[in-house]
C-alpha cells in the first residue's frame, strides 16, 4: 500500500505520470497531484516529474514550496525524479544563462549539443538502452539493457560515480539514472516506456527507500 | 552512435473510432482506438500517431475524449494531429494525454504559432507536419495545406528549415506524390529535408514493403517511419518490420 504524491509546480506533464501510476497501483493505494508541503509530509512516496528549463523549474519550486523544508521532506521517504526531476537535483545547470539547482546530488547539468558530436540530433528523442550500473530495487524484473523512452536536450554529470544507477549511450555514455539513499532519479520517461516503464514505477511503489 | 529508428503506426480517427479506407474505398470502422493502440504497443510500436479526420468542429471534441481514453491504457508516446489550429487546441490535446501535437496548415497560416507553443511548453511537444508535392518544372518540392487541397508558394526545403528555427521538435514529412501508392518513400525528398534540419525527420507517404521502411532510414536518412495501410491491413506486423530492419543493419528497439 502506498500514498503517492506527484509534485506539481506548474510545468510538468504530471497527468501522464499520474495515469501510469494509476495503472500499476493496488486498490488500497492513492495518488495525488499536489504542491503542498503538508501533502508531501503525509505521503509515503514522492514522484517529481518535469519538463522545461532548469532555471524556470527552480523559480517555480521556489514560488510554490519552501526549498529548505522541501529538501528536508524529500530526504525522508522514497523519492523518484523524472527528467527535469533528475536534473534539478544537481548542483548547477548550464541551461539558459545557467542556474543553481537543489544541490542534493553533486554535479552538473550539461548541454548535449555542446558536449557531444555536433551532428547528433537534439533533443535526444526516442528509445534507448539503459545499462544498469548498480543493483537497486528499481531494477526488479527489468533486464539489463532494456529500452526506455528519452526526450531531453541536457544530461547530468555527477561528481561522485557511486551515484550512477544507469548509463546510456548517445555518442558518449551519460548517466541516465542516479541514486543516493532514498532518492532515485531517471532521465528517461518510465510513464512512456511501455511495459518496462510501468514495471519500474511498480518497483518504485514497492520500494521502502532502503538500498 | 545514432538513435534507434522508430516505427510509428498512424491511425485515422473519426467520431471516437478508428477508421480505414482510401479515397477509392468507402471508409469502414476498424475498431476501438484503445484496443488498436494497445495491440500496436504489444507488437512493439515505438509511438502511435492519431490523425483526426473528423470534418466538423462539433465532432472534433470527441478526439479529446479518445486521447484521454487511450492515454489511460497505452504508455508509449502519442502524437495527435489533424485540424489543430491554435494554441488552445494544442494545450487541450496535451492535457488530454497527447505527448506531441502535429501542426500543419495552421503553421503556414501563422508561423508564429510554432514559436508561441514551443517557447511555453518546449519543442519536444510539437511535430511540424509538412505535405509536399514535387514540381514538374524544377524538381523542387512545394508545400500544400488543408490535407493537400491547397497549394502554396512555399518551398519545402526552406519551410523545413524555418520550422526547425522556430522551435519545432520534429518534422513529419509526407510526400503527396507517393501517399497511398505503396511505391516507397520519396528518398530524394527525405535526404534533402534531413540534411536541412537538426531535428528528427519522420518519413510518411508511400510505404508498401518492408524494404521501403529500411530505405527511408538507410538511404533517406529518416529518423522514424510512419505507416498506415501496411500495418492496418495486416500485410506486415510491426514486429516483422522491426526484424527485417534489424536484419538489414538498422538499429531498432526489439
Amino acid at each position: 500500500m502506498a500514498d503517492i504524491a506527484i509534485i506539481d509546480y506548474g510545468m510538468g506533464n504530471v497527468h501522464s505520470v499520474c495515469k501510469a501510476l494509476n495503472k500499476v497501483l493496488d486498490k488500497n493505494s492513492t495518488v495525488k497531484i499536489t504542491n503542498s508541503l503538508n501533502d508531501l509530509s503525509d505521503c509515503s512516496h514522492i514522484v517529481f516529474p518535469g519538463q522545461g528549463a532548469a532555471s524556470e523549474c527552480m523559480i517555480n519550486i521556489d514560488k510554490n514550496l519552501d526549498i529548505v523544508e522541501f529538501k528536508k521532506i524529500i530526504s525522508q521517504k522514497p523519492f523518484l525524479g523524472i527528467c527535469m526531476g533528475l536534473q534539478v537535483l544537481m548542483t548547477h545547470s548550464e541551461e539558459n544563462e545557467g542556474s543553481n539547482c537543489l544541490n542534493i546530488l553533486d554535479g552538473k547539468v550539461l548541454s548535449i549539443k555542446r558536449k557531444m558530436n555536433s551532428n547528433l540530433k537534439v533533443p535526444h528523442m526516442g528509445w534507448n538502452k539503459v545499462k544498469q550500473e548498480s543493483k537497486h530495487p528499481l531494477w526488479g524484473n527489468i533486464p539489463n539493457g532494456a529500452f526506455f523512452y528519452f526526450v531531453h536536450s541536457y544530461f547530468v554529470k555527477p561528481l561522485d560515480k557511486s551515484n550512477v544507477l544507469s548509463t546510456t549511450n548517445y555518442d558518449l555514455d551519460f548517466a541516465s539514472a542516479l541514486y543516493k539513499d532514498n532518492i532515485a532519479a531517471v532521465q528517461f520517461h518510465p510513464e512512456k516506456s511501455s511495459k518496462m516503464g510501468l514495471r519500474l514505477l511498480e518497483n518504485f511503489i514497492n520500494w521502502n527507500g532502503e538500498i | 552512435m545514432s538513435l534507434y529508428k522508430r516505427i510509428i503506426p498512424c491511425l485515422d480517427v473519426a467520431n471516437g473510432r478508428v477508421v480505414k479506407g482510401t479515397k477509392f474505398i468507402n471508409i469502414v470502422d476498424a475498431g476501438d482506438p484503445v484496443e488498436v493502440a494497445k495491440r500496436y504497443d504489444q507488437e512493439g510500436a515505438d509511438e502511435i500517431a492519431f490523425l483526426d479526420i473528423t470534418a466538423t468542429h462539433e465532432a472534433r471534441k470527441t478526439i479529446i475524449e479518445t486521447v484521454e481514453k487511450v492515454a489511460c491504457e497505452v504508455f508509449i508516446p502519442l502524437t495527435v494531429g489533424g485540424g489543430v489550429s491554435n494554441y488552445s487546441d494544442v494545450l487541450n490535446l496535451l492535457s488530454a494525454g497527447a505527448d506531441k501535437v502535429a501542426i500543419n496548415s495552421a503553421a503556414v497560416a501563422n508561423p508564429n504559432l510554432i514559436n508561441q507553443v514551443t517557447d511555453k511548453i518546449g519543442r519536444q511537444c510539437i511535430v511540424a507536419a509538412i505535405d509536399v508535392k514535387q514540381n514538374k518544372n524544377n524538381s523542387n518540392w512545394t508545400v500544400y495545406t488543408h490535407g493537400g487541397r491547397n497549394s502554396t508558394e512555399i518551398d519545402a526545403f526552406q519551410w523545413a528549415k524555418e520550422l526547425c528555427d522556430r522551435g519545432a521538435g520534429e518534422i513529419l514529412l509526407t510526400s503527396m506524390d507517393r501517399d497511398g501508392t505503396k511505391k516507397g518513400f520519396d528518398l530524394d525528398l527525405l535526404n534533402l529535408i534531413s540534411s536541412a534540419v537538426s531535428i528528427p525527420v519522420i518519413a510518411s507517404g508511400g510505404a508498401g514493403t518492408l524494404e521501403h521502411l529500411r530505405d527511408a532510414v538507410v538511404v533517406g536518412k529518416a529518423d522514424a517511419v510512419l505507416a498506415a495501410s501496411i500495418f492496418h491491413y495486416s500485410i506486415y506486423s510491426i514486429q516483422e518490420a522491426k526484424e527485417y530492419m534489424r536484419k538489414h543493419g538498422v538499429l531498432v528497439r526489439i
